[in-house]
């Protein structure tokens, strides 16, 4: 449940931004969440809703955009979208290694502010 | 309305205390192990292990990370090492700021190497860089054979992966050329060590291999991994 730690971030990293701004209310905080990240995006949000209120982002939605899973193989030069859930990092067509290209994003995009 | 672009990572304020931590290590030429593993795979008994077979003990340090108690902190000690319990109360995993306090407790330049032993849990560990040079992790052949598919991520972060309880295998029902297939799916580089801690079977390999990385760690003052 390292969720709530990473709300927390997400809330101190908005809140600075609006401040920047002068801004009076976080209306909407858009979230790229990887999927190759050991994030539960249920858990994140419940942890979210408990972490904002009495903030500036009390009334914020947290728009969370799954990121997928993307693998390279260099021998092949072919990017890849796994499908499934079973993770292999193998290349299916030369069994050598592939490289993360995607998916391991956890990353605050934009926020909207008034 | 306006929209504000941010593009920040959600980690940023633990990365940046994670590089604070690895220029402190660097700049005291030590070589920083963060130990990972779900709860009761043997992270304290591998060490145990390892302190006792290792050339340059005497410039060992351990981190002991908790949820409770200073048990684990305790047998470290009771090994003539240097060791600081973190205990964390209810938080799953250690972080860069928890580590940094805790290795204010060594004399760093006399420290050649230190293992940063985590909180026992196969999930939030992985996400958080405590600025180490290398991640080793250990899963007990016990724990079966899919853990590596049903966990990838931490078994992907690390360049070790140590299979211990080795002597229960053949109890266990577990297939060891099935597991090591599933490490090496989701972790293609990784290193694997078979080892059991009660018979001391396959420790050589693994030792080899730390005195290896330390050696070149201690003659480039950088990260062996880099």
């Amino acid at each position: 449940m390292h969720e709530l730690a990473l709300a927390q971030n997400i809330l101190e990293i908005c809140e600075t931004e609006a401040r920047k701004r002068q801004a009076s209310a976080i209306r909407k905080i858009k979230l790229r969440l990887g999927d190759f990240t050991g994030v539960v995006r249920e858990a994140l949000e419940f942890s979210f809703d408990i972490v904002k209120e009495n903030t500036l982002a009390a009334s914020a939605t947290l728009d969370v955009e799954r990121v997928p899973l993307e693998v390279r193989c260099p021998r092949c030069d072919k990017v890849m979208t796994p499908p499934g859930q079973d993770i292999c990092l193998l290349c299916p067509e030369c069994s050598g290694p592939l490289e993360v290209m995607a998916g391991r994003e956890l990353q605050v995009d934009y926020i909207e502010v008034d | 309305m306006e929209r504000v672009s941010v593009v920040t990572n959600v980690l940023k304020t633990n990365e940046e205390a994670a590089e604070a931590n690895r220029k402190l290590f660097d700049a005291n030429g030590l070589l920083a192990i963060n130990l990972m593993s779900a709860p009761g795979a043997g992270k304290t008994s591998v060490l145990e292990q390892t302190i006792r077979r290792l050339d340059s003990r005497n410039g060992m340090a351990v981190i002991e990370g908790d949820l409770q108690t200073s048990y684990d902190a305790d047998r470290i000690k009771a090994l003539g090492v240097p060791s600081h319990q973190i205990t964390t109360g209810t938080v799953c995993h250690l972080d860069a700021r928890m580590v940094a306090r805790a290795a204010a407790d060594f004399p760093l330049d006399r420290v050649k190497l230190l293992f940063i032993e985590n909180v026992g849990n196969l999930v939030c560990p992985a996400e958080f860089d405590l600025g180490e040079h290398l991640r080793v992790m250990i899963c007990s052949v016990v724990e079966g054979a899919e853990k590596p598919k049903k966990y990838p991520l931490m078994f992907h972060q690390s360049e070790v992966v140590i299979l211990n309880k080795m002597d229960l295998l053949p109890y266990s029902g577990v297939d060891l050329a099935e597991l090591t297939k599933n490490v090496m799916e989701v972790n293609p580089a990784a290193t694997i060590f078979p080892v059991s801690c009660r018979t001391g079977e396959g420790f050589d390999a693994w030792i080899a291999w730390l005195n290896q990385a330390l050696d070149k760690h201690l003659n480039k003052g950088t990260s062996p991994s880099a």
